[in-house]
């Protein structure tokens, strides 16, 4: 995808004057946050559920060489293949390779972020492929040529009204006059369209959710089904994959799947878990005839030994975009990049470079929310500041806002020179704000005073205030 | 000499600068609670605009001005939970890998409380004296809401004012938008968020909006007086300690 992080501020701005994205993201900050709160309520062991799993994470990345090892010696034994692609370059090639080995033409899709990350359906529309999305909001975004706006909810920006406007405009093969009011008729006129794909496809990718090293499994969590129908129907499945989504074994993915659907969906469990060992075997009554996992690293094993290594626990839930107050107001496009949020937010410098990402770490309030629901238990703010240390580090803040820091910093720094310069300043600023209290333009605090009032100081510091009140009861 | 626990009152640089009267209720809230209160001259600021902003540097020098200035104290308080977890949770990180210095934040860290959880749970203050009375509403400011855990505190004060009624806002753990320099550097998100906090704010109908954190209340009070709206805006503590004659945050 054009990574448009750059210009995160204008992109901001935009969003917030888009009328129908406002209506849109009303759903993430009313539906996911209740449902999230009932299903962690309903279950007492969740706080214990989010240690173990963050402890597991831990020790996989402690580990990740001899996982790796025996997760790919897994694979091999069940008949499949692994592929390692350091770059996402590497990861299209390898994908490309298997499909011209097929002859493929048409290429099913189950949702993945990482093929986003690699910019796959692009890629493959230029030569020759056709990809065909078909989880419900990935195919919905295909039609209209977006990316996802959300990593569990890639559609979660659009409202009914535009998903029906875009299958009246594609779907020219059904009579014009069909009722789609209903959000079940628009479902059902997908399932209709896409069932025909499945067959047709020559190969089907999958991301994973989980890499299982014990038994060389991919494990899948859908609400539609699609997913299988993908690996399953095609008679080559590829899953496409970051090495962290590794784990050693069933137990331990079986842990972490009991705060993935809670902290996602809010749901128990989402509706398919599905694991897939290898290609068809002989007693299997369907299946796909391979089996292929291309592993990407993109920057992640950089990532190890670094202060942004715990940020390879992320399971992809979203919750911590659910209950992001940024996010909220101006939705996942306006990251302009593959992933937005405050996961996004620690990612994407990573992936991409912080001269390229640095807005997204700035654009935090610290408010902490991500921190406090995400179920591996990630410092998010933390590893934002961390970001937001290597710009300094970098001489990449902003000019202004470096001099401004530094001009602050010299006074802070000296008490009585500060002191001098407080008792000028603050009774000036007070006798600006007159009798309102309040002072409606301050040129250098326009950005404050562009949409609120800067209250105005009482006079005299607070200090200088408390020291005349003990010279005058030391006085008496 | 006497056996009253020593309090180093840090004032934090938005109250000194722009509020005097929270230093002042502090400080009689504090002294009420049976402390002995100090109020240290060489405080500035605690440093976390230039930590936040990934100048540690600055942040280190800062930190090691505070720590200098307060240390001495049996307890440091500060009316602010944004700038107590800064002094609380953060300072010795600054220090790490530097052994002297971070023993001597750590121990320093660990005296430190914001004002009201200090009143409340340090002091095990049932009740103050206030003749205040309306209606209020009570936002919890992010940092000392998730990262010092206040919430019951100030409502149980609150509480124990027989002329207070607590009108609660809906989502009154949801972000102001202030910030610190977030509110500056990204004004229009900073408004999408505040323009819905004034929202919840006003449907409570309440007379008085309160917080703990001067920072989140410039920020929501600037708001309510450009929107004309009607809550007036005080820190908690001017009402815990029925001060409240001068003019309310941004004014009437």
């Amino acid at each position: 995808m054009q990574i448009t992080t750059p210009n995160f501020k204008e992109n901001a701005t935009r969003a917030l004057n888009d009328a129908p994205l406002q209506k849109a993201l009303k759903n993430v900050e009313i539906g996911f946050i209740a449902k999230r709160l009932a299903a962690v309520d309903a279950l007492p062991e969740f706080e214990q559920l989010r240690d173990n799993a963050r402890d597991i994470k831990n020790h996989t990345l402690a580990h990740l060489d001899l996982y790796l090892e025996e997760y790919e010696k897994k694979v091999i034994a069940s008949g499949g293949h692994v592929h390692f692609a350091e770059t996402a370059e590497d990861a299209r090639a390898i994908i490309l390779d298997i499909c011209r080995k097929r002859n493929a033409k048409t290429v099913t899709k189950g949702k993945s972020m990482i093929t986003e990350e690699i910019g796959l359906n692009d890629f493959f529309e230029k030569n020759g492929i056709t990809p065909v999305e078909t989880d419900l909001g990935e195919y919905i975004i295909q039609l209209r040529g977006e990316t996802p706006s959300h990593i569990i909810a890639p559609a979660v920006h659009l409202n009914k009204d535009q998903v029906e406007a875009d299958f009246r405009r594609v779907h020219t093969h059904l009579p014009a006059d069909r009722d789609l009011t209903e959000h079940e008729a628009l479902l059902n006129e997908a399932r209709l369209v896409l069932r025909q794909r499945y067959f047709e496809a020559d190969v089907g990718i999958t991301g994973a959710n989980f890499l299982v090293a014990e038994t060389g499994s991919s494990v899948i969590v859908t609400n539609e089904g699609n997913g299988d129908l993908t690996q399953t129907l095609g008679k080559c499945h590829v899953v496409v994959a970051s090495l962290e989504k590794l784990v050693p074994t069933l137990n331990d993915c079986s842990q972490i799947l009991r705060v993935l659907a809670r902290s996602a969906t809010g749901q128990d469990m989402s509706v398919y878990t599905t694991f897939s060992t290898g290609p068809k075997r002989a007693e299997d009554p369907d299946g796909p005839e391979e089996y292929h996992v291309v592993l990407l690293d993109n920057g992640r094993t950089a990532m190890l030994g670094t202060e942004f290594q715990e940020m390879l626990r992320c399971i992809r839930c979203g919750a911590c975009m659910n209950h992001c107050p940024v996010y909220h107001a101006v939705g996942g496009h306006a990251y302009g990049a593959v992933y937005p949020g405050p996961m996004g937010a620690v990612l994407t410098p990573s992936l991409s470079g912080i001269e390229v990402g640095g807005h997204l770490p700035n654009a935090s309030t610290f408010c902490g929310r991500c921190e406090s629901v995400c179920p591996m238990r990630i410092p998010l703010p933390k590893m934002m500041r961390h970001w937001r240390e290597r710009e300094f580090e970098k001489h990449l803040t902003p000019t202004a806002a470096r001099y401004g820091l530094k001009f602050w910093a010299f006074f802070a720094r000296r008490p009585k020179l500060y002191r001098a310069a407080v008792s000028v300043a603050m009774p000036l600023l007070s006798w600006l704000g007159g009798s309102s209290r309040r002072i409606h333009s301050l040129p250098l605090a326009d950005g404050w005073t562009k949409h609120r009032e800067m209250p105005a100081p009482e006079g005299k510091t607070f200090l200088q205030a408390w020291a005349e009140k003990q010279a005058r009861e030391a006085g008496r | 000499m006497t056996d009253k626990p020593t309090v180093g009152l840090f004032v934090t640089c938005l109250a000194d600068l722009f509020r005097p009267t929270v230093g002042f209720a502090a400080a009689k809230l504090i002294e009420d609670a049976g402390c002995e209160l100090h109020v240290p001259m060489a405080q500035t600021c605690c440093g976390q605009p230039a930590y936040n902003s990934g100048d540690r540097k600055d942040a280190r020098a800062l930190a090691e001005q505070a720590i200098e200035a307060f240390e001495g104290f049996d307890y440091v308080v500060a009316p602010s939970g944004s700038c107590a977890a800064m002094l609380k949770k953060h300072y010795p990180g600054l220090f790490k890998g530097d052994a002297t210095w971070e023993k001597r934040a750590q121990a320093f860290s660990a005296k430190v409380y914001e004002l009201v959880s200090f009143l409340t749970d340090v002091m095990k203050v049932e009740k103050v004296e206030s003749q205040f009375a309306g209606t209020v509403t009570y936002h919890d400011s992010c940092s000392g809401l998730r990262e010092l855990g206040i919430k019951a505190q100030p409502r149980k004060l609150l509480g124990a004012l027989p002329g207070v009624t607590l009108a609660e806002m809906k989502d009154s753990e949801v972000c102001c938008g202030f910030g610190g320099t977030f509110c500056v550097k990204y004004p229009d998100i900073s408004n999408a968020i505040v323009e819905k906090k004034t929202a919840t704010i006003s449907d409570t109908g309440a007379d008085v909006l309160l917080a703990g954190d001067i920072g989140c209340l410039m920020n929501m009070a600037g708001k309510i007086r450009r929107e004309g709206g009607k809550t007036q805006v005080r820190h908690v503590a001017e009402v815990l300690a029925g001060m409240t004659d001068t003019p309310p945050i941004a004014g009437k």
